[in-house]
């Protein structure tokens, strides 16, 4: 089944609906908790990237027999250097995110950590999409 | 997923003669474990967590906690009344907490052991628990409190993941109960511990115990129900001296008061169990690794705001607050020493996920289900109405597909289908049969 999800351009106050929502499923299939706990920190972590950096995208999830398929794309400014992308500790967030406690510099790392599979592509001028899968 | 989902016991009961069959407490339920049936609230005991939450917002007062009589104290030779420090906060500070605990020895208790004061030890345990690091500890950060039973039985439903950060501790109330138990009357028979209580949560936990086997406590009287007859009792008792506890113990009955009480600064307190529900999905989202400590408590302003008080949550922290300000630090000496050998305060038994949500034990049989339920909920007006007796639309859908309602419950979905047979009873009505019909022939 596959669940989708318009996430907002800067509202923080829906930020966050994506995971929730994905938790909610994950949690009436009966998946063990901390599959659950993995796949809402890669989903939120990615919805919150999509809201600080593209102005919001497409955020999509298809849970299907043994696996949980999240994917999550914009049409952002796209990201020039992957390699220090997905540097921990790297951030170009913008200043009046980080006084809100936002980009540390661990979105894609925390992502990547707690998937499974973790593929992003992005074309600056383009846009990005994530593809993250979690085995359940 | 492993786990119980046995129909734990309860002590949330409803009245049916009360319930008017409105849709207030299903809408405030945090589990969505009430529906309204043939005109009554029905709660569903395997998703009920004890929160109290409906016995606060019913406006008929048709729920209510299922506690013991003070009557039952007869039964005991020696009487210990174990009072939460919330039971000091229903009457004003003109009287002092002597006077409190000298009226519950003229209500028929022989001895008073403060909740407050077992508080202060399970105080101390928790620092220490936070002081071990790394491996040693083997306790992932942050701990999150496991005083208040509404909030150990919400991570067991809805956030299992987080059933490790639980502080493997016993309440203070339990703490109390073992300490009168094991060191003022060890081996003693008929001794009765009645733990007097703010809430109905406490109420179950000691029938069906987080984290230990079996509850030292006898009976638990509902603060509610001791009120009256306490407030009597105190204008007429001789005062004596029987408060011990001191400042880091009162303040657990209030939000706040247990951080203050550990002195932990990478903590949060958060009172109220919807606020409760949002800290928790921050932190399964992995947001606050940060923090050492969270103290999280089901009822506005904490204890003071239990379901089973008498007084409005935030005069009754106020009150708190200046006793706290007339009370030692510490009490004569927690821990150990006064009672001999500590106590021993740590978990015995597994704290289990809750399974009641899941849809299915088979988990292609739930994914079919969840389906369902998707396309059901778009099908719904989403209005939220309740007026089918489920707390929303998307319940209602889960209900459907989990065969326990029909999609005709729905108002709109029923007048739609009304409709559209009046329509068709239009159309049939419009139909007349040939050979009766001499004009259609022309």
């Amino acid at each position: 089944m596959t669940l989708r999800f318009e996430v907002d351009d800067e509202d923080f106050s829906l930020a966050g609906r994506a995971s929730s929502e994905l938790k909610r499923a994950l949690g009436r299939l009966g998946i063990c908790p901390e599959t659950v706990r993995r796949a809402s920190i890669a989903m939120y972590e990615a919805e919150i990237n999509m809201v600080i950096h593209a102005g919001g995208g497409v955020a999509e999830a298809v849970i299907g027999e043994g696996r949980v398929v999240m994917t999550l794309s914009d049409e952002g400014p796209g990201i020039p250097d992957m390699a220090l992308a997905m540097t921990e500790g790297w951030s170009t967030a913008p200043d009046r995110f980080r006084e809100l406690g936002f980009g540390a510099g661990m979105g894609l790392p925390n992502m990547r950590r707690n998937c499974d599979e973790f593929d992003i592509r992005s074309e600056v001028g383009k846009g990005t999409c994530v593809r993250m899968v979690i085995n359940l | 997923m492993s786990g119980d989902s046995f129909p734990a016991p309860h002590s949330v009961l409803l009245d049916p003669e009360k319930c008017v069959g409105c849709t207030t407490c299903i809408k405030q339920c945090p589990t969505e474990a009430i529906r309204v049936r043939k005109g009554r609230a029905s709660i569903q005991p395997e998703r009920c967590i004890d929160c109290g939450e409906c016995i606060r917002t019913c406006p008929h007062g048709a729920k209510r906690a299922v506690s013991d009589p003070l009557s039952m104290i007869g039964a005991y030779r020696v009487k210990v009344a174990v009072p939460a420090p919330t039971l000091y906060t229903q009457y004003d500070e003109g009287c002092s907490v002597d006077r409190v605990l000298s009226g519950l020895l003229e209500l028929g208790f022989d001895e008073v052991f403060e909740v407050a004061e077992a508080a202060e030890i399970v105080t101390q345990a928790t620092r220490e628990l936070l002081s071990l690091s790394g491996t040693e500890a083997d306790l992932p950060r942050p701990l999150i409190s496991s005083a208040c039973p509404a909030v150990v039985r919400l991570v067991q439903l809805r956030f299992p993941s987080l059933i490790p950060n639980l502080a493997p501790l016993i309440p203070p109330m339990e703490a109390a109960a073992r300490i009168v138990k094991e060191r003022l009357h060890p081996g003693e028979e008929g001794v009765g511990v009645f733990f007097i209580t703010p809430c109905a949560g406490k109420v179950t936990v000691t029938r069906a115990p987080l984290g230990y086997a079996r509850s030292a406590i006898d009976g638990v009287i509902g603060l509610r129900d001791i009120y009256l007859p306490l407030r009597s009792a105190i204008a007429s008792a001789p005062e004596r001296r029987l408060a011990r506890a001191g400042r880091k113990g009162l303040e657990w009955a209030r939000v706040d008061g247990e951080c203050d009480a550990v002195g932990e600064r990478r903590s949060i307190s958060v009172d109220g169990i919807g606020n409760v529900i949002g800290v928790l999905e921050a932190l399964e989202n992995g947001k606050l690794e940060d923090l050492a400590y969270i103290e999280a408590l089901a009822c506005p302003a904490g204890c003071v705001g239990g379901p089973l008080t008498v007084e409005n949550p935030y005069i009754a922290k106020t009150r708190l607050r200046n006793r706290e300000e007339s009370a030692p630090l510490a009490g004569p000496s927690p821990g150990e020493g006064r009672y001999g050998p500590a106590i021993d305060l740590r978990w015995t038994a597994a704290v289990k996920p809750r399974s009641a949500l899941a849809l299915d034990p088979d988990m292609l049989k739930a994914l079919v289900m969840l389906e369902e339920i998707e396309l059901r909920a778009e099908g719904l007006p989403g209005l939220d109405c309740g007026s089918c007796g489920a707390p929303s639309c998307r319940a209602l859908a889960e209900d459907i597909a989990r065969g326990t309602a029909i999609e005709s419950d729905c108002v709109f979905k029923l007048r739609d289908k009304v409709r559209e047979l009046a329509k068709e009873l239009m159309a049939l009505e419009e139909i007349r049969p040939p050979g009766l019909d001499r004009e259609a022939k022309g």
